[in-house]
């Protein structure tokens, strides 16, 4: 049936050459992913299950030591080290995310309640640091927590930290930067949805006496859901391996899993075991985004 | 339009405060005589002329540029054909979940991921051709992989948007492929390729980890750059530096949105 003519979008053609055609158009394309992004990650995972030479080469020796490595176990014994980097790289992903959000929602409130011209200024101010490089917001905050200036002041007289030394490397620095960085990525998407908020549905809850929490919850959460979705997946993924905030404001005081990979592919030059550190990376993500998606119906169904 | 509750502005300004401090602490310092430490000491420009005479600063520039420009150039290309190829040939159910997820995976994967396995990928393709190794052509590589992507993505909506009727009228008056493609498809597609190139550009000027991953000694990018720096110690020209990275960043945006509204209206 392959040289049968067939019409297609006003073309009389056939089968077989609309099929030739279409491939063609895909080839280039897919062949670049497939030979950069899809091959490289199959070998990814074949290079976490070998060996690492003496001088940093890769050998193909089957071995299932990486693993057994990043589940804490060496020659001398256990130890929960890297696994507490990989529980810690989640936390702060969490927290981040969670953070994200709460900020989130009174500024794209704020925004969908400003007059039609300024709200393309504010929107502008988001957009902003959304693109602004990641290098430059994090070390921004070395100026905010130097010892001069109050945050660094107030820690020091909560007996936080000695006098006289800035507020970083350390968690709350992490913790600082990790929501600076990634709050556009929230706000966005959420903007987005409550832009288009009906308010009939609101103003029918409140006329119908809920309290506000219930509001929240049945009247604006479900008409916000699909912006917030995104934004949610938006900053938790990239937020579990990120590397450049833990990097400069936690130094190797708070490691999180994106430091470990890196120093696997440079200083430690230690290939399988920075690819199984990957793997376990994309699977604790993988199962997030799981737990994730089984909740979020429930909360739908709410 | 509603008024919002006044804690509900306090918040949102706080929270605008919040983006907005560290960076406009950089810019403060950039100007600011002192060579160290964070004390105002008095107003200058010299920190930002003394840019021009910094050549390691100058090439960094220079490179980021190379760089962004020649992989959004192949991004482009190949991500427009890729959407047309998506878009306009009947794919059955299973062919178009399968080039849904090629192209979702840049998108979602952890950069440090890809990053990794191209690395990886590279050390060995480097035993084969001392082209693959670390620098320039490593880079292109891996930002035309992350950016095809967005750039199909984007052309695709816009496709999606142009629907088949013009198509098909243009088939009804007799116009042969290439007219088709040259007078009716590419006038129709282009604000969606413009946009999409716009956003592989910006990706490509924003990425860090990538380009960490697989520079070599001489294809250093501002990025690169700042990141050094500062982890050596912060000094007046690096916050130059970043202020001036900030504003393009500014002007990007806004001309962008500019742009965007333009094709809108």
């Amino acid at each position: 049936m392959k040289n049968k003519n067939i019409l297609w979008r006003g073309e009389l053609t056939t089968e077989g050459s609309l099929l030739r055609k279409g491939l063609a158009f895909l080839s280039g394309g897919i062949s670049w992913l497939m030979i950069f992004l899809v091959l490289p990650g199959l070998l990814f995972i074949g290079v976490s299950f070998a060996t690492r030479g003496d001088h940093g080469e890769l050998i193909w020796k089957f071995t299932v030591e990486n693993y057994q490595r990043l589940a804490g176990y060496s020659l001398f014994g256990w130890t929960p080290d890297y696994l507490l980097i990989l529980w810690r790289s989640v936390e702060v992903a969490f927290v981040t995310t969670l953070v994200s959000v709460i900020l989130a929602y009174p500024l794209s409130f704020f925004i969908a309640s400003r007059p039609a011209k300024s709200r393309y200024v504010w929107l502008t101010l988001i957009i902003v640091p959304f693109w602004t490089n990641m290098v430059i917001r994090t070390y921004a905050w070395f100026y905010l927590l130097s010892p001069e200036l109050p945050l660094a002041k107030l820690a020091t007289a909560l007996g936080m930290i000695p006098p006289d030394t800035p507020l970083y490397p350390n968690a709350i620095a992490v913790y600082l930067g990790m929501v600076s960085v990634f709050l556009p990525f929230v706000v966005l998407p959420l903007y987005s949805s409550v832009e288009r908020l009906d308010w009939a549905l609101v103003e029918a809850a409140q006329d119908l006496y809920s309290s506000k929490i219930r509001v929240f919850m049945q009247a604006i959460l479900p008409q916000t859901a699909p912006g917030l979705s995104v934004g949610i997946i938006l900053t938790f993924v990239p937020a579990m391996g990120t590397f450049v905030v833990p990097d400069l404001l936690g130094g190797s005081k708070y490691m999180l899993v994106g430091n470990l990979i890196q120093q696997q592919f440079g200083s430690s030059r230690d290939w399988p075991f920075g690819a199984a550190v990957s793997l376990g990376l994309m699977v604790l993500t993988m199962i997030s985004l799981q737990i994730y998606n089984r909740k979020g119906k429930e909360i739908e169904v709410l | 339009m509603r008024k919002s509750h006044p804690i509900i502005k306090a918040l949102a300004l706080f929270t605008v405060w919040f983006l907005y401090l560290p960076l406009l602490g950089v810019a403060v310092c950039s100007v600011n005589t002192a060579k160290g430490g964070w004390v105002w000491k008095g107003f200058t420009l010299d920190w930002y002329f003394k840019l021009l005479d910094n050549e390691w600063i100058l090439n960094s520039a220079w490179n980021t540029l190379e760089l962004a420009v020649v992989s959004t150039a192949i991004a482009t290309l190949l991500g427009t054909i890729l959407a047309i190829g998506i878009s306009r040939f009947p794919w059955g159910r299973k062919t178009n979940s399968f080039l849904n997820t090629m192209l979702n995976i840049p998108v979602v994967i952890p950069d440090i991921i890809m990053a990794g396995s191209l690395v990886v990928v590279f050390g060995i393709l480097r035993e084969v051709s001392s082209i693959f190794d670390m620098g320039m052509i490593d880079m292109i590589i891996g930002h035309v992989t992350f950016q095809i992507a967005f750039v199909a993505l984007v052309v695709r909506s816009r496709l999606a948007l142009i629907g088949q009727d013009v198509e098909e009228a243009g088939r009804d008056l007799f116009a042969s492929n290439w007219y088709l493609m040259r007078k009716v498809m590419l006038p129709l597609m282009m604000p969606g390729i413009v946009a999409g190139a716009m956003l592989a550009f910006t990706l490509s000027l924003d990425d860090f980890v990538l380009s960490f991953f697989l520079s070599g000694p001489d294809s250093q990018t501002l990025p690169l750059f700042i990141y050094a720096a500062v982890r050596r110690g912060v000094t007046p020209e690096i916050h130059a530096l970043s202020t001036l990275v900030v504003l393009i960043t500014v002007i990007l945006v806004v001309g962008a949105e500019r742009f965007s509204k333009k094709e809108i209206a």
